[in-house]
């Protein structure tokens, strides 16, 4: 099989609107929660967010007209335009532009979102009850339609090659990069740019999930301390926001161009709880299968981990289950290991999540240190895991996992390795 | 010039992001303007929602240019 390596990495998060901005402050113990902004949250239980910081691009902001001219935005929904920042990002970053038409055909894009443009869905059902069927936007359509971040991207840069999209969900991000590596791997593309976007930061978005009972709703005073997976004293997830894109690229590809490798992605493993459409299964046995497959498809033995980027939530249920499963996978060794949730600082970005988080992997990997578990001031369970409490860590990362978990019982994990030629 | 022409220019300047200079009566949206179908699905739209008028299908298919625009909204609006 042909060997896969991540050459660029793109970002829009909570904390900042780049990589290396997000990844410091990621480090410093930041969090992107704040009271949300974006509507008026007094019927709402919950009100608090982890919004991206929209701005002129000065001090970490995001200014999205550095990418996606106004013009072109009022016609598609924010998550398109996330995914398209981060994707002008990643693509700069690696370097890689097609001269030939056969360069062309060889690159794809697989790029997939949760929800998709559901602030577009609500505000056009407003207008379609107010103002009837002929003010519905030509553009409506096109502009919310998960796959059109892909279909966007192929026509921007005119990468003609596999343009597919991904749906599972929070495990959206980690599927997309598992697939496209395995269309690398498998001749269909040499190189494919792949991740999430997700923007569901509105009122029917929060309804929903309100109604669902998973977002925190205790700490409306005191946003930064409502994502704290693990702790004691958690009660939900804090909705994110934002897009995570990488240029994955066969690795022989990479070299004759001369390209700057990250790391390797050796492993991708699939599961599904077949249990209920929200609870995950309370025996953790598809968090525990997708996690044992993706490390037997790297050859890698579970006491070479490194590093583990949690799903973990901050729900009640979930994290204790996948925290069993790791224990599991690691057969009662856990010492050694370290696994954080970086949702405690960014919240959960739902079908973005799997790809921001792989990202902060493979930065792990690059700079020898893992994030913290922010708010973790006391731990509900004990565990030989080191969950990375409130401080990042410095320690020698080699070997990554990152584990994505959604509704519906879907679940996926990547294993992502430092590059050996 | 009159008050339909400015107003129908400010819309389609806005809309396609035309150069003001461009927007002249005999400019075509497609051809000139670079205006795509559904750009100009959407342009009709602005246009009956500005102008408070309805324009049916098949008048809104005889609609290329500006010129076409303002005089089908002046009758209209007789």
């Amino acid at each position: 099989m042909r060997r896969v390596v991540v050459t660029g990495i793109g970002m829009v998060s909570p904390l900042a609107g780049d990589v290396e901005t997000t990844w410091s402050r990621l480090l410093d113990g930041k969090s992107g929660a704040v009271k949300l902004t974006k509507f008026d949250t007094e019927d709402y239980k919950c009100k608090i967010a982890c919004e991206v910081p929209y701005g002129d691009g000065t001090d970490g902001t995001f200014n999205p007209d550095k990418y996606v001219p106004a013009k072109e935005r009022r016609r598609i929904d924010d998550f398109i335009t996330l995914g398209l920042s981060a994707a002008a990002q990643a693509v700069a970053d690696s370097g890689w532009e097609p001269q030939t038409d056969e360069d062309r055909w060889n690159t794809g894009v697989l790029i997939g979102s949760g929800i998709g443009g559901l602030p577009s869905i609500e505000k056009t059902s407003l207008l379609l009850a107010e103002k009837g069927p002929r003010r519905v936007s030509p553009f409506f359509i096109p502009g919310s339609l998960i796959n059109l971040v892909s279909g966007m991207v192929s026509i921007k840069y005119g990468y003609k090659g596999p343009n597919h999209a991904v749906v599972t969900a929070c495990s959206t991000g980690s599927h997309a990069i598992g697939d496209a590596a395995r269309m690398v791997m498998l001749g269909d593309a040499d190189v494919m740019i792949a991740g999430g976007a997700e923007a569901t930061i509105c009122p029917i978005g929060f309804a929903g999930f309100l109604a669902t009972r998973a977002l925190s709703t205790n700490f409306n005073d005191d946003p930064t301390a409502g994502s704290r997976p693990y702790d004691k004293d958690r009660d939900g997830f804090v909705m994110g926001e934002g897009s995570g894109i990488l240029v994955l690229e066969e690795l022989e590809h990479a070299k004759a161009r001369g390209a700057k490798i990250y790391a390797e992605v050796v492993g991708y493993g699939m599961s599904g709880d077949a249990h209920h459409i929200t609870a995950p299964a309370s025996d953790g046995d598809g968090a525990y299968r997708c996690m044992k497959t993706a490390l037997n498809r790297a050859g890698i033995n579970a006491g070479d981990l490194d590093y583990v980027n949690a799903h973990g939530t901050s729900t009640p249920l979930g994290d204790e289950i996948e925290l069993r499963a790791l224990e599991r996978v690691m057969e009662g060794k856990g010492k050694g290991v370290s696994m954080s949730s970086t949702k405690s600082a960014i919240g959960h970005l739902l079908g973005a999540a799997g790809a921001v988080e792989a990202i902060f992997g493979v930065l792990a990997i690059r700079d020898n240190v893992v994030p913290p578990t922010l708010n973790l001031h006391n731990p509900s369970f004990e565990t030989d895991v080191d969950l990375v409490p409130l401080k990042a860590k410095e320690k020698t990362v080699n070997t990554v996992l990152s584990n994505s978990f959604g509704f519906g019982g879907t679940n996926a994990s990547i294993v992502m390795r430092r590059f050996n030629a | 010039m009159s008050d339909t022409t400015e107003r129908v220019q400010k819309i389609v300047i806005e809309h396609l992001g035309a150069e003001a200079d461009k927007v002249k009566p005999e400019a075509s949206f497609i051809d000139d303007l670079g205006a795509d179908s559904l750009d100009t699905v959407e342009l009709v739209m602005a246009f009956e929602e500005e102008f408070g008028i309805e324009i049916p299908d098949d008048a809104a298919e005889t609609i290329q240019t500006v010129g076409d625009a303002v005089s089908f909204i002046d009758k209209a609006s007789a």
